[in-house]
């Protein structure tokens, strides 16, 4: 068992990825961040709140599903899906954005922000602000805003501003520069949702205990179907939210092995791809040290991945932490290889996933069929495939 | 003693405060920023801090943000902006800074920060502003500089208590940078009044002068500002005309005449 250790330290490390790489005029506002998460985290009034959100609002626990015809296709280890597809707004991220939510309110703020890739996380912060009843401004890549316009409108129903992010590479990276900016000029006032495990502590610490419910339901359903733990556990890799939110609850259990999907975009040897961890250099951005995109004068490089929820060049702190300790491994999956998944999932079990989820999925049919068929693999699909129907018809897959 | 510690003795000897300028290195080419340096010292300026360009700059609003992204096209490297100081620095001994993103430090040459600071020093650099440290993230680079007579200047913000001031004073040489507004470069317009009070509160734990920086445009509000700090940051207003001017000859005449007016109106509000 690896040994017991602060994850993060006090001084918000994962051994040496983490921190707090940010302009003075954002640091009292981090320092009051992480004093009232603290004690809002000890409180049993805000943790049966939002365990009465999840169960009443979001749904859950969502469901864990043996997916029996996708394990019998492939004709090797047990494949579980966690179905944060259903989760309310059709993917894991509300889990954090109520949790976000709920300590805006009790820190007596008034507006939040976000920054979005997909669309996913601005539509679960514009979700959860409704719920509040706080002012919502939502930053994203003019890029991101066209791939995917249905989820822009859905924000704009929930009654947040969606801004328009033209400078950089128009993406989900730069839309992250903005809401920052954004931050430090109206700290006093507003709470930034950051929609991932990464940026400067205390959010990767924070966010990934908002989706730690992921790996703590699944730790009991497992036991209830299996009366054993999963031999691993697989999760795309973008930030890495969903996969933190598996993983962490079964840090310690080091029989379970773990392993995070990074977007090879068109192939990990051609530059354009999602890959931080697995093709990147320790580097710092957006307020952390981890591993990072970025060429050899240390300016970031753009990331590419067909779905916009990867398509960033870094990676939460604690992924590089597991990676660098070998806790977990870290593979890519291509573009195309993610479409096969999608399709398969859909044919198999008429379940659409997104495209990121589809990443965990085409890299479950690569290794199940070579495991015993006793072995027990939890593959987190970490949102529904809604979302990119129209990019998809666009691309003319069939 | 350094040279930003001596043009402070001497700046205080003459009753006259500091006069800071910011351009960013490469836009709209090496060049210009190597022809412009000696010009905006020949002007009037007391410091020149060199912007080394980043993908993805945090603190900077839209004007040092697309003099970056112009900067980057050209491709300028922090190698290139290293060499180009080495030979100002054979020209001129007035101070001379870089203000750079710490990705940009930490991914140098071979060795990273070790690299960097190197190659600084051997440059002849003064002083470093790394807008994304603070001093609880230093701890590597510090004693480097410090070694290397390279004075680390940090900053201190409107949100700062006495606390982190101390901290962030212990921490600095050369002089303090304190931050007029709360928000990005070159966007809100500070508010002396709120500068008097923090800057007196910084006072009270530090004799480094302090240098106001963001949000000052213009030769009145630099007049204002210089009878509350030790000396007045101006950036996005002088990468504008930069990046405004037609011609090599007009944006050598306006950067001149600009800087020019700022010390005037500076030096006419001694007390």
């Amino acid at each position: 068992m690896p040994r017991r250790i602060k994850l993060p330290n006090s001084r918000g490390y994962f051994g040496e990825f983490g921190g707090r790489y940010v302009i003075e005029t954002l640091l009292p506002a981090l320092e009051h961040l992480e004093k009232e998460y603290r004690e809002a985290k000890k409180d049993p009034a805000f943790g049966k709140e939002l365990h009465r959100l999840f169960r009443e609002y979001a749904g859950r626990p969502t469901p864990l599903y043996f997916a029996r015809r996708l394990t019998e296709h492939l004709g090797g280890a047990k494949i579980y899906l966690k179905r944060e597809d259903l989760n309310h707004t059709g993917a894991h991220k509300l889990n954090n954005t109520l949790g976000q939510g709920l300590l805006a309110v009790r820190m007596g703020k008034k507006r939040v922000i976000a920054e979005t890739g997909a669309g996913q996380h601005g539509v679960a912060t514009a979700t959860a602000a409704a719920l509040f009843n706080l002012r919502c401004d939502v930053y994203m890549g003019a890029e991101d805003m066209v791939r995917q316009q249905l989820n822009v409108y859905r924000m704009k129903l929930l009654d947040a501003s969606v801004t328009q992010v033209d400078s950089g590479t128009r993406t989900l990276k730069d839309a992250t520069n903005e809401a920052l900016r954004d931050w430090i000029a109206s700290e006093a006032t507003t709470h930034y949702i950051i929609g991932s495990v990464v940026g400067p502590h205390p959010y990767p610490m924070m966010v990934r205990d908002f989706q730690a419910v992921v790996g703590k339901e699944t730790k009991k359903q497992i036991l209830a179907h299996e009366k054993r733990l999963p031999d691993l556990l697989l999760a795309c890799v973008g930030g890495g939210s969903n996969a933190i939110g598996l993983f962490h609850p079964f840090y310690y259990d080091d029989k379970v092995k773990m392993m995070g999907v990074e977007a090879g975009g068109f192939g990990s040897a051609t530059g354009k791809h999602g890959a931080s961890i697995s093709k990147g250099r320790k580097g710092i951005l957006h307020g952390n040290k981890t591993y990072l995109l970025q060429d050899k004068n240390g300016q970031v490089a753009p990331s590419h991945s067909i779905s916009a929820g990867l398509d960033y060049p870094g990676v939460g702190p604690e992924h590089s932490f597991y990676a660098k300790t070998g806790r977990a491994e870290y593979v890519t999956i291509s573009d195309k290889e993610a479409i096969k998944g999608f399709k398969l999932l859909s044919r198999l079990e008429g379940i659409m996933p997104a495209l990121e989820s589809s990443h965990a999925i085409a890299q479950v049919c690569k290794i199940a069929p070579a495991m015993r068929k006793n072995k027990i693999i939890v593959v987190c699909l970490s949102g529904r495939g809604d979302k990119d129907v129209d990019q998809l018809f666009e691309a003319g897959i069939s | 003693m350094g040279r930003i510690e001596k043009r402070f003795e001497e700046l205080k000897k003459e009753n006259r405060k500091a006069l800071v300028l910011f351009l960013s290195a490469g836009d709209p080419d090496l060049k210009t920023t190597e022809e412009l340096i000696p010009e905006i010292f020949n002007a009037g300026a007391d410091i020149i801090e060199i912007g080394i360009p980043f993908s993805d700059p945090l603190a900077d609003g839209p004007i040092i943000q697309a003099s970056f992204v112009n900067a980057l096209k050209g491709g300028v490297t922090p190698k290139k902006i290293m060499a180009m100081t080495h030979r100002l620095r054979r020209k001129t001994e007035k101070p001379i800074m870089f203000m750079s993103a710490y990705n940009l430090v930490f991914s140098y040459g071979k060795n990273g920060i070790v690299s960097f600071v190197n190659d600084a020093r051997k440059a002849g650099l003064d002083g470093l502003i790394l807008p994304d440290v603070i001093p609880e993230e230093a701890g590597d680079i510090l004693p480097l500089l410090r070694k290397s007579g390279i004075d680390s200047v940090f900053l201190a913000a409107p949100t700062s208590g006495l606390k982190r001031i101390k901290k962030i004073a212990a921490s600095s040489a050369g002089f303090l940078y304190y931050i007029a507004v709360k928000g990005v470069t070159g966007k809100q317009k500070s508010s002396p009044a709120e500068v008097k009070k923090q800057i007196s509160l910084i006072r009270t734990v530090t004799d480094l002068p302090v240098c106001c920086g963001f949000g000052i445009s213009n030769p009145k509000e630099a007049a204002a500002m210089s009878r509350i700090a030790d000396g007045v940051i101006i950036g996005s207003a002088l990468v504008k005309i930069i990046a405004d001017a037609k011609n090599r000859t007009a944006r050598i005449r306006n950067v001149v005449d600009f800087v020019k007016s700022v010390r005037r109106a500076m030096d006419d509000v001694r007390s």
